[in-house]
């Protein structure tokens, strides 16, 4: 699996060290939680515009943007929920059943 | 010179946001606030107001679509009631957690069944833990200043926190008086444009709208925003102050009182109830008897040291509540209650339930409110001119 440039976890000290609010990076606080996924998010880099929106809209912070501007799911995050292709304009997002 | 004019509570309310030039207004109509969107929009549509009204599908959309604009740094107003404030109450925590300064006018009514277009304080109540800073007002030149004041508030850096100011349906969004409308530049010079936080999106920070945080980190956030709400009392004095100095009216910051000081009987009151309670002191007092009312301006957070400092003299203190909490008694009562034992004051407290679904708080029940505090009987929860026996 690939390795996604993650942000450091937090350190908080006292509540000065806590983000105001919870429009974060990417990545910041999330925890490793991805056992009940039953569909994956898989993108099309040809499709993807590097729009964001995905990115914008993830509830778990989920979705990586790349060097090159194109959204990349890191899976050991994503939980399948599906926004992600659901807001898709170009769809280059297709949601695919995971094989056990 | 300012100008006057014959305004709702409606009016006001739009006057007040015109005057505040927000960026996006997102709002969906519904009585008793419909006027206030109405004329709002009318502002825009006629060019008086250069901002973006969107025309949303509902409340839930309204809140979200205010989420959107104000997390990325446009000032941005939505209005909304009862039912619709319920439906929307979904998205309240995502602003107020998401630390975002939308400034909401909720015009004050009752909750259904049965169905109500008429005014209570039940809708507030129902989201007092949404994480909004909820402020109550008596007329509609407060309703109008208090926009204002709001917007500053809200976008203080050391607050961050989404405002509802509460405007009591019918009694003060359809009645009309006499409003000082400030000038444009005056505004202006006190409520300059938005500064957007650090913590806000723009295009060379683009932010997950909402992260999520385990089990270690979600606590953090939520102690974080708790502690910042208290320093809405220090914040809220001196915008109230520095208005008084632009405008040369202040409202007395989260608690104001009236014949307060020598009263043996006190009566606590949110929003336009207590003008009736001024005039009922003033008959009162003619007649010799020390009474005095108290008025909760903001509810959350609630100034329970303001408070105390106001009310521990008196011999009892009475807490009209236009709301329930099925099961227990009025809510503003039971904040008023813990507030004294906080404070380690004691004294005689009776909770007058009353105004519920429009019915009407006359100067006789006020009156009859003040004789029950000064005899000190009947129950410790009673019910104002129900119209019929329990």
């Amino acid at each position: 699996m690939k390795e996604f440039k993650m942000s450091p976890k937090p350190m908080w000290n006292s509540l000065g060290d806590i983000p105001m609010g919870s429009s974060c990076p990417s990545f910041h606080i999330t925890d490793i939680n991805a056992g009940w996924r039953v569909f994956k998010p898989v993108v099309d880099l040809e499709k993807c515009i590097g729009c964001y929106r995905c990115y914008f809209v993830c509830p778990d912070g989920a979705i990586h943007m790349s060097d090159d501007k194109k959204a990349d799911v890191d899976y050991s995050f994503c939980k399948g929920c599906g926004i992600c292709a659901h807001e898709c304009k170009p769809k280059a997002i297709s949601m695919i059943k995971e094989e056990k | 010179m300012s100008d006057f004019a014959f305004l709702s509570g409606n009016e006001a309310i739009a006057y007040g946001v015109k005057l505040s030039r927000p960026h996006v207004i997102a709002a969906y109509p519904i009585t008793p606030q419909t006027k206030a969107v109405e004329k709002l929009s009318s502002f825009v549509q006629d060019g008086e107001l250069d901002c973006k009204y969107m025309h949303v599908e509902s409340e839930h959309s309204a809140m979200a679509c205010s989420i959107g604009s104000s997390s990325v740094g446009a000032r941005t107003f939505t209005a909304t009631s009862s039912q619709g404030l319920l439906y929307m109450s979904e998205c309240l925590p995502y602003a107020s957690g998401a630390r975002l300064p939308i400034v909401m006018m909720n015009a004050n009514r009752s909750i259904a069944t049965p169905w109500n277009i008429y005014g209570d304080q039940m809708d507030s109540m129902h989201v007092i833990n949404s994480g909004w800073i909820q402020l109550y007002v008596e007329d509609a030149q407060e309703a109008l200043d208090m926009v204002i004041q709001s917007f500053k508030l809200a976008e203080n850096h050391n607050i961050l926190t989404p405002v509802m100011i509460n405007v009591d349906g019918f009694v003060l969004t359809h009645t009309y008086e006499k409003v000082e409308i400030p000038l444009q530049e005056e505004v202006d010079n006190f409520l300059p444009e938005i500064q957007a936080s650090p913590h806000l999106m723009s295009d060379d920070n683009k932010t997950s709208m909402c992260i999520s945080a385990g089990n270690q980190h979600y606590m953090g956030f939520k102690v974080k925003q708790h502690r910042d709400m208290f320093k809405v009392f220090d914040e809220l004095k001196q915008i109230d102050n520095d208005f008084h100095k632009a405008f040369g009216r202040n409202y007395g910051s989260a608690v104001e009182g009236y014949q307060f000081e020598d009263a043996e009987a006190l009566l606590i009151t949110t929003g336009s109830v207590t003008g009736t309670v001024r005039v009922v002191v003033d008959e009162m007092r003619a007649e010799g008897k020390k009474v005095g009312v108290v008025k909760l301006r903001l509810l959350r957070p609630f100034p329970a040291g303001d408070l105390v400092s106001k009310i521990s003299g008196a011999k009892a203190v009475g807490v009209l509540d236009k709301n329930i909490s099925f099961g227990y008694e009025g809510t503003v009562f039971t904040n008023v209650n813990s507030a004294l034992f906080q404070k380690g004051a004691s004294l005689k407290t009776i909770n007058f339930i009353g105004g519920l679904g429009g019915k009407d708080i006359t100067k006789g029940n006020i009156r009859q409110m003040f004789q029950t505090l000064q005899s000190g009987e009947g129950e410790t929860v009673q019910y104002s001119n129900m119209g019929c026996t329990l």
